[in-house]
């Protein structure tokens, strides 16, 4: 048996009034400026991986239509940020939405062949979408992570089902800021909706499954009005059967849209529930789960439902701020420095995978890691331990008003780790009038700066999301 | 360990105007500063032996010096030492005469700031890096200090900053007394509480102003100096400590003091055989580069027992007036930070008070002044204290 161990999603803190970009009711998610899908994902990795074997994990599929680089790997920056082993197969999965659900079909087959005892999927989106555009109304940020092995199954994964459709839909060309889409009625009806119900009906043809075997349906959709069209054709019972796409509430997160259904059905399922997951982009892929015993087990986990109940307004002026979407006065600031790539590579331990020290002689932990102890000045005689996932208290913080950065006031905290260890990092996701020493905080994954064609990520601190 | 009590003399020493000085060059600055010295010493400048330059990025190497000074083949050296950078020049310089190896050297700070483009310091602009470390302009990595500060003793934001006001007042006062300050203005306690936030909780007047400027000092041994004046002034102790970033490794430093100060400040009271430092120094002029450092600064050289400094703030013990004027020329504030010439410009202060020839800022019976440098970030501070006194 083969199927689903862990799972894990991350929803960004924020959220955007949709009343300010049309006529609409409710919101979406949208990260801030310091997210991207690789950020995201690597909160969501760390969501499905906690307190599990990392060591078992040999697969990483990184699923996203929106990698910060066209040509370098991003699984990999995912898979050191998420202190996964070295020794692992890791591959980006790109360029359809479908990716996500794609990630799946890989990691199971992975797994099947024995090539992985447990393979990681993450997807994860940030799309670029034009203002006021219906793009932008009905698209979010967010990302899922979902853990595939052959033992302690939460859910078994009993059937898929795909067919690939060849059809200039939604498309991008090198350089394409924004998704280009054929004429609607064409795009949506002759490829999301033909695909993915042929996709669903092969499944259940295949299966001999009838409509009423599934307790919840979680499929992949652009917009609410085709989730509804899609469902209700298919013959679902949209009350009882279909799990909220989330528009409204998050909006479409791509390649990451039907991860965070099936996740969030989950976290409602019951064992013996059979789930049915689709996604759609080019092409159908189409699952059959079903629930186990060990759904009980999964704890500890944010998934989705944790992450929706935590947010934050933000105003539309700074969302689009965010995006670099206005436009915006040359700074009277000094522009960042290009950091240096053997620096960086040298470093990925304590950078990407923030590694501090533990001095085998006193005991005491360190970030970064220090060859020589700060306190007893023994040489080389530390070991490596993980600090990413250990909360964190301000000790103290200012709040600097002309450093010139997207988020004014920029926030640097100096912060006492859980079980030792201090450091001084930036703070993301705060509001100013609640920070204060002592706070508690934890640690966020974000891009630093984006130059020299580099792409410059390291940790944050954030206020406790849950 | 014989220390550098009595064992080298300024006899001259030289100044520019500080401020954004657009029209001067640092080559410019550094030829004011120098043939001040050079006059007030009545030295010709073929008489200088060797020199010690400092900057932190206004020039490279030895010949920085040499080429506008047009000194000819003699050994310079450039000193980097952040914030303490001239004060250290002035030390190596100092050294190499204690030493017996010169009886005339030059010490010259310098820095241009002014045709960077852009407000505040640079930075390091020539070390590579990941660039992972969060960007930490100085406002708020003092301000992390004054947060805390506030935190630990207990003090309300609105304490807390009337106590800074208190400071920033009272050094624009003595800048406005000073013709070769920056910024000459009378500023009151409201203006400085309710001024624009730079890194909170410090605004505007809690911070030194950016801008241009270059000191100089001519050094000899004692015996030599009364061949070039009477009223020389002797070098009583010298002390520099480095931090080892302990404030941001160590989750037991308390970040209310900072040690380096302390080390500095004992390894230099030691060598003039101070022991009561509140009673036996006349005049200190310190690195009040914000009003929260100068604050920490009167503890950690044990002028205020520790968490008490407020209190002496309050009665104006630290005023022209007052038991221990402090920055009795506007400090850094009223000056501004050349980075690599404000040690020396402190010491210019000192040189003058301990002479009577500070105007109408001259405090009366100066017999024992100090300096004090502070550069770095808490936690990996270069500090940097020098005490000096008149001839018996």
């Amino acid at each position: 048996m083969i199927g689903i161990t862990s799972y894990g999603a991350y929803i960004p803190l924020w959220r955007v009034n949709l009343s300010e970009i049309g006529r609409a009711r409710g919101e979406k998610a949208v990260s801030n400026f310091d997210e991207d899908s690789v950020t995201m994902a690597v909160a969501a990795a760390m969501d499905c991986l906690k307190d599990r074997d990392r060591s078992k994990v040999g697969s990483l599929y990184f699923a996203t239509t929106t990698s910060p680089y066209v040509e370098k790997q991003a699984a990999t920056i995912v898979a050191v940020a998420a202190d996964l082993p070295r020794e692992i197969f890791t591959a980006d999965v790109t360029d359809s939405t479908k990716a996500g659900t794609t990630a799946i079909r890989m990691a199971y087959d992975a797994v099947k062949a024995g090539s992985a005892k447990e393979a990681l999927v993450v997807a994860s989106d940030k799309r670029l979408t034009s203002p006021r555009s219906d793009f932008e109304m009905n698209s979010g940020d967010g990302a899922a992570a979902l853990l595939i092995g052959d033992t302690d199954i939460i859910a078994s994964i009993e059937g898929s089902f795909s067919v690939t459709a060849e059809i200039n839909d939604f498309w991008r060309v090198p350089g394409d800021s924004f998704l280009r889409a054929g004429e609607d009625r064409f795009a949506l009806g002759e490829g999301y909706i033909k695909a993915t119900r042929d996709a669903v009906s092969g499944l259940m043809k295949n299966h001999n499954l009838s409509l009423q075997d599934f307790s919840r349906v979680a499929i992949y959709a652009p917009d609410s009005r085709r989730h509804a069209e899609l469902v209700r054709g298919l013959g679902f019972d949209e009350k009882k059967q279909v799990q909220d796409p989330l528009f409204g509430k998050v909006g479409c997160t791509w390649t990451a849209h039907s991860l965070m259904l099936l996740i969030a059905a989950l976290e409602e399922a019951k064992p013996g529930d059979k789930i049915l997951l689709a996604g759609y982009g080019n092409g159908g892929d189409a699952f059959y789960l079903q629930v186990t015993e060990r759904i009980k087990d999964v704890k500890n986990r944010r998934g989705v439902k944790k992450h929706l109940e935590s947010k934050r307004m933000v105003d539309y002026a700074t969302y689009l701020r965010w995006r670099d979407l206005l436009p915006e006065v040359p700074s009277a600031v000094r522009p960042v420095k290009i950091p240096s790539t053997t620096a960086l590579w040298r470093e990925q331990r304590e950078v990407l995978s923030f590694h501090g020290c533990r001095c085998m002689n006193c005991k005491n932990i360190q970030y970064p890691i220090q060859r020589v102890c700060t306190f007893c000045h023994a040489k080389d005689k530390y070991e490596e331990v993980q600090l990413s996932e250990k909360m964190a208290t301000i000790f103290t913080y200012s709040m600097d008003y002309i450093a010139g950065t997207k988020d004014v006031p920029m926030v640097v905290t100096i912060v006492d780790f859980e079980g030792g260890g201090r450091t001084m990092l930036q703070m993301t996701d705060r509001i100013i009038e609640e920070i204060k020493v002592g706070m508690p905080l934890e640690l966020s994954f974000r891009e630093l700066s984006s130059v020299g064609g580099i792409h410059n990520y390291f940790w944050k601190t954030i206020p406790v999301r849950v | 360990m014989e220390g550098i009590k009595d064992r080298v003399a300024i006899v001259g020493m030289g100044c520019t105007k500080f401020g954004e000085l657009w029209d001067k060059s640092p080559d410019d600055l550094m030829i004011d500063a120098c043939w001040e010295a050079f006059e007030d010493a009545g030295v010709d400048p073929k008489d200088i032996q060797a020199a010690w330059v400092g900057s932190t990025m206004s020039g490279r190497r030895g010949t920085m010096l040499a080429r506008p000074l047009k000194l000819e083949y003699i050994p310079i050296t450039r000193v980097e030492n952040a914030c303490a950078t001239a004060t250290d020049a002035f030390r190596n310089a100092c050294y190499a005469v204690a030493a017996g190896i010169y009886d005339v050297v030059l010490a010259c700070g310098v820095e241009k700031l002014k045709d960077t483009g852009f407000t505040g310091l640079p930075g390091n602009l020539e070390i590579i890096t990941s660039e992972v470390t969060p960007p930490s302009p100085p406002p708020m990595q003092f301000a992390m200090a004054a947060t805390r500060y506030f935190h630990h003793y207990g003090l309300s934001y609105e304490q807390g900053k009337r106590i800074l006001a208190k400071i920033a007042v009272k050094n624009h006062h003595n800048g406005t007394l000073n013709p070769k300050a920056h910024f000459r203005r009378e500023i009151t306690e409201e203006q400085a509480i309710n001024a624009p936030m730079i890194a909170w909780p410090l605004g505007l007047f809690d911070c030194c102003g950016v801008s241009d400027g270059s000191a100089a000092a001519i050094i000899t041994r004692p015996d030599i100096a009364k061949n070039f004046k009477q009223d020389y002034i002797l070098v009583k102790g010298l002390g520099i400590a480095c931090g080892a970033q302990q404030a941001v490794l160590q989750n037991t430093y308390d970040y209310v003091h900072f040690q380096e100060n302390v080390a500095a400040g004992e390894l230099a009271y030691k060598e003039a055989g101070i022991k009561t430092p509140r009673e036996e120094i006349d005049i200190a002029v310190v690195h009040d580069c914000f009003t929260i450092t100068e604050m920490i600064i009167y503890e950690d050289l044990q002028w205020s027992p520790k968490g008490r400094a407020p209190e002496d703030v309050e009665s104006g013990f630290f005023s022209l007036e007052g038991g221990l004027p402090v920055n009795t020329d506007g400090g850094l504030k009223c000056f501004g930070h050349p980075i690599g010439a404000s040690g020396l410009r402190m010491i210019y202060e000192v040189y003058k008070q301990l002479q009577g020839k500070a105007g109408p800022r001259q405090v009366k019976n100066v017999r024992t002044g100090l300096t004090h440098n502070l550069g770095g970030s808490p936690g990996w501070f270069t500090s940097a204290v020098a005490i000096f006194g008149r001839r018996d």
